[in-house]
């Protein structure tokens, strides 16, 4: 790794990534693949994919560890800390400095109007989000059920939802889906 | 003995009494928020958004229903991943910036010690049909679990009928036309703020 000529942009683009990510990391992906993938080549396509769906079954917020891994395939263990901390830091200090003026300024009309404009539309995103999973899941009768059974049980019962998580990977385990 | 704490006084609780149920309790210490958000966060496979609402607002209830969603809102807004911002909100509401850092931390710690572990182990797995299927499995649970927790935040924005239009609006611009999230936000953020806005002002 070269410091200048490599980590220094690589880690720029990742505090840019941080300040573009509004409503979610995820739309990030596209810019991600043009910079790391078809621009500089540090990684391929296959490994691009293959660090996204690990980020995604492995436990924690899925953005980040897709990072990390992003990081640690291009400049190892620095790389990793590099993209984290840069995905990180900008947003971060953003957040903490508005979450602190909205609550000093409380009662400042668009601070008021600002939440709860916001409040509907989060909650019909997160509706578009299940919905979306959903579909991308419902492969067959099968899948619907699991689906549907998993909505009723968390609406209905205080179950765990761990437990859900692990009938549904035995279902899958054992091909009774 | 849990501390029970007022709301959270940025919101007028009054103005949506649906939401104010039971009354809400503060993390014993700093340490508590560490270990709340470690565990939120390995629970979290495929998604740790429906543990976040679950273990915040129903196990341990340091949060309201209106309170998670005012946070996922700003978390939504603002830039930075959504949960990133949820652990940092409500570390900084508890503890003050050192709560932000500590709920940041127990987020992350363990996940990306594991992340790497995974990787390591999944070169070898992979491909053996029974990890495939068990994963397809639990993508299915997921998608039922985020789908369960969106509706069980209704209740905190039953206050305004035109709430569920700008609901109905923002799935189906994302869930159902398939739009681009960003232009979703720029669009249906300053309309929804606006009227909110105007509502206010009136009342």
């Amino acid at each position: 790794m070269r410091w200048f000529d490599d980590a220094l942009p690589f880690f720029a683009h990742f505090l840019l990534w941080s300040l573009l990510s509004v409503g979610g990391a995820i739309g990030l992906l596209p810019d991600m693949h043009r910079y790391l993938v078809a621009e500089h080549h540090w990684i391929n396509d296959a490994q691009f994919t293959s660090a996204l769906a690990l980020g995604q079954a492995s436990p924690g917020p899925n953005m980040i560890l897709f990072a990390a891994l992003l990081g640690w395939q291009i400049f190892g263990l620095p790389g990793a800390l590099l993209a984290v901390v840069g995905l990180i830091l900008p947003s971060s200090l953003i957040t903490m400095a508005y979450f602190r003026y909205s609550r000093i300024h409380r009662e400042r009309l668009w601070v008021r109007a600002m939440h709860d404009g916001m409040a509907p539309v989060t909650v019909g995103l997160l509706l578009s989000s299940g919905w979306l999973l959903a579909r991308h899941e419902a492969a067959d009768w099968q899948h619907i059920g699991l689906i549907a059974a998993t909505v009723t049980m968390s609406l209905r019962t205080r179950v765990n939802p761990l437990w859900l998580l692990l009938a549904g990977a035995l279902f899958g385990a054992l091909g009774l889906i | 003995m849990m501390k029970i704490r007022p709301p959270i006084v940025f919101l007028d609780s009054s103005r949506n009494p649906s939401s104010q149920h039971a009354a809400t309790r503060a993390p014993r210490n700093i340490g508590e928020l560490f270990w709340v958000f470690n565990h939120l966060t390995l629970l979290g496979v495929g998604g740790v958004l429906p543990f976040a609402q679950r273990i915040l607002v129903e196990d341990k209830r340091w949060l309201r229903t209106d309170e998670f969603v005012e946070m996922l809102s700003l978390g939504q807004v603002l830039p930075g991943p959504n949960l990133i911002n949820l652990a940092l909100m409500v570390g900084q509401h508890f503890f003050g910036w050192r709560g932000a850092v500590v709920a940041l931390s127990g987020m992350l710690a363990a996940p990306l010690v594991l992340i790497f572990i995974v990787a390591l182990a999944y070169s070898g797995f992979a491909h053996t049909p029974l990890v495939a299927h068990g994963l397809q499995g639990m993508s299915a649970v997921v998608a039922g679990l985020v789908i369960a927790m969106a509706v069980k935040l209704f209740p905190a924005i039953q206050a305004r009928r035109s709430n569920w239009l700008w609901a109905a609006l923002a799935f189906g611009g994302v869930g159902v036309l398939r739009l681009n999230l960003l232009w979703v936000l720029l669009v249906l953020g300053p309309l929804a703020v606006g009227l909110a806005w105007w509502q206010l002002r009136r009342s």
